[in-house]
């Protein structure tokens, strides 16, 4: 008897009531991002490749090449800092995976999967926290680009929703990293296929030379090169010109990428064992 | 009594290795089980599959009544879970990791905060609350991993091997927290490679040895299993061991088992006080005086070794298969 009277105390749920809530997925994801943030702003030194690794590609493209490609450093600058503003923060998103992969072996993953919240908002938080590193890499580059001289073309609104797309890009790319991150057995492994995968991505690119002065072989890969239509969307914006194109070229991309990877992440996440 | 947590005919294999092959256990409503067994004998697999992290090939589990397999969201809001691996976030405070927690939980923001400093009061964190856990020591970065899994009070705790690693004056304090939870009505399924853990903290144990429960009892009943009481003695010269074990003979209920190299003799006895009075005076009368004398009771390490065939630590060579990502 006393089984069927305790029955009911055990199965109801602590007081603390966990209930599945409205927004609960974006509360966890933000308390989530949060943490992230924090980890961020305490290990400055994993800020390198949004800090000091831009200004040094900066200098050397703008010194190297300058002459040669363009005649004219000033103009040089005009056509590359938009652009290396793509490949920086496109680079800097293989650390979530990084980041990810890290995590996991820790365990630190295992605690939020024994918890009551969404599957997906560890990674979502992970892709939310590691924006304000997109955020570091565009100030560091627009201010840098400032002391060499570089003036906005257009207007503050249209810098902006440069910045925006190519964050916004980043973040969907961020996904493809995050499955890296949850297949790979190593964090080093995540970082060396995330560059295999993000170098002829970014470098395959119009960024430092026009894409006239390239092999055939290479211009039809530059051509289909999503990146690339990320930069000329990015000079567009920033230095002026027509934008409609590349922008809605990247805008498919980027949603393209993120209905396919966000989805498979999360399912690899869930099976995951 | 009602069972918080059930498992029946848990399966679960790696490729070829079957880390889980048909475990079946019970644990009453606040109760301790002590899940024993060696690295690899599928202690983590069991505890994955049972706080929703492992879905199992086979078999079926409830956890306070919820089926773990159907539900697991709601098996979540029941549990509170700390694995071998102290899962805090190294640059976040135990503050903030807490708080955290607790916001994940839904708790509001000010009573994350409040949960969070009790919960640093209650497992003597206080004063290392604002540092960095990274700065922790092993034994204050369980404690705070522990303190993770009661931020929501839950009834039901999975604690994977709590005090691996620990340093005895910590693992101390780590028993006394878990005994207190015990107390407080808390359900409790604990694994260990510690046979005195298991001894100390358990109401019943389970071994298991390649993802089998190959025993089950009440600490005493396992201990009972594998026969009574031994008395054994030192002596400090070679020659007095054929006097010695001649007296024993008398005495035990078996032939004496002689260590040369320790000056040991040990023999099995029925009623361990009246054998060792009677092997003190005999002693004395021969002008005997032992280095060491005293009645032995048996070990759970005794209890593995009679019904495994080898020592507990024998698999520890064997492939890893409860690392963070079996």
């Amino acid at each position: 008897m006393t089984a069927v009277l305790d029955a009911p105390r055990t199965t109801i749920p602590p007081t603390t009531g966990i209930r599945s809530r409205p927004f609960g997925l974006v509360r966890h994801s933000l308390a989530l991002a949060r943490r992230s943030l924090i980890k961020t702003l305490r290990t400055p030194e994993q800020l390198i490749d949004v800090t000091l690794q831009p200004i040094i590609f900066t200098a050397l493209f703008l010194y190297l090449l300058g002459g040669a490609v363009a005649g004219d450093r000033q103009e040089y600058l005009r056509f590359l800092l938009p652009a290396l503003m793509v490949q920086t923060v496109l680079l800097a998103a293989t650390t979530t995976g990084v980041t990810l992969n890290a995590d996991i072996s820790k365990g630190i993953f295992d605690r939020f999967r024994s918890l009551p919240i969404g599957r997906s908002a560890p990674l979502i938080g992970l892709l939310l926290g590691d924006m304000i590193r997109s955020v570091i890499a565009i100030v560091v580059l627009l201010g840098f680009g400032h002391v060499l001289g570089f003036r906005i073309g257009t207007d503050l609104l249209s810098t902006l929703a440069a910045c925006l797309l190519v964050m916004g890009f980043s973040v969907a790319m961020g996904w493809v990293f995050v499955v890296l991150g949850l297949l790979m057995r190593e964090p080093s492994a995540v970082q060396g296929v995330g560059f295999l995968l993000s170098f002829p991505l970014t470098f395959g690119t119009n960024m430092i030379t026009p894409t006239e002065t390239m092999p055939g072989w290479l211009q039809a890969w530059v051509e289909v090169n999503p990146v690339t239509s990320l930069m000329e969307a990015s000079r567009g914006l920033i230095n002026g010109g027509p934008v409609a194109d590349p922008v809605i070229e990247s805008l498919l991309w980027g949603v393209g990428i993120l209905v396919v990877f966000a989805p498979l992440a999360v399912w690899i996440y869930r099976r995951r064992t | 009594m009602t069972d918080t947590i059930v498992a029946r005919g848990l399966v679960k294999a790696y490729g070829d290795v079957r880390a889980l092959d048909g475990l079946d256990l019970t644990v009453p409503e606040g109760t301790v089980l002590g899940l024993l067994g060696p690295n690899g004998a599928g202690k983590t697999t069991t505890v994955r599959i049972l706080t929703t992290l492992l879905r199992p090939d086979a078999g079926s589990c409830t956890v306070a009544g919820v089926d773990v397999l159907r539900d697991p969201q709601r098996v979540r809001q029941l549990i509170g879970l700390s694995g071998q691996y102290a899962a805090v976030d190294e640059h976040l405070t135990g503050f903030e990791n807490l708080e955290m927690i607790g916001r994940l939980y839904h708790l509001g923001r000010r009573r994350a905060r409040e949960r969070a400093r009790e919960l640093l009061e209650r497992f003597n964190l206080s004063d290392a609350a604002d540092r960095p856990a990274k700065t922790y020591s092993g034994g204050m970065r369980r404690r705070l991993d522990l303190a993770g899994a009661l931020v929501a009070q839950p009834k039901v705790l999975f604690l994977d091997e709590p005090t691996t690693g620990l340093d005895p004056r910590s693992r101390l304090a780590m028993w006394e927290v878990i005994t207190e939870l015990v107390r407080e009505g808390t359900t409790l399924l604990l694994t260990t490679q510690y046979l005195e853990e298991a001894d100390q903290l358990a109401h019943d144990i389970v071994v298991i040895d390649h993802g089998r429960a190959i025993a089950h009892g009440t600490p005493d009943e396992l201990k009972r299993q594998i026969g009574g009481e031994r008395l054994e003695l030192t002596v400090g010269a070679q020659e007095e061991i054929t006097t010695v074990t001649a007296i024993l003979e008398a005495i035990g209920t078996d032939r004496p088992t002689v260590d040369e190299e320790t000056l040991r003799v040990t023999v099995p006895v029925t009623n361990g006080p009246t054998a060792l009075i009677e092997a003190v005076r005999k002693l004395d009368g021969a002008g005997i005086a032992p280095t060491d004398i005293g009645i032995r009771r048996p070990t759970l390490d005794d209890v593995f070794l009679q019904l495994t065939g080898h020592q507990a630590e024998d698999h520890s060579t064997a492939p890893q298969r409860e690392g963070a990502r079996a």
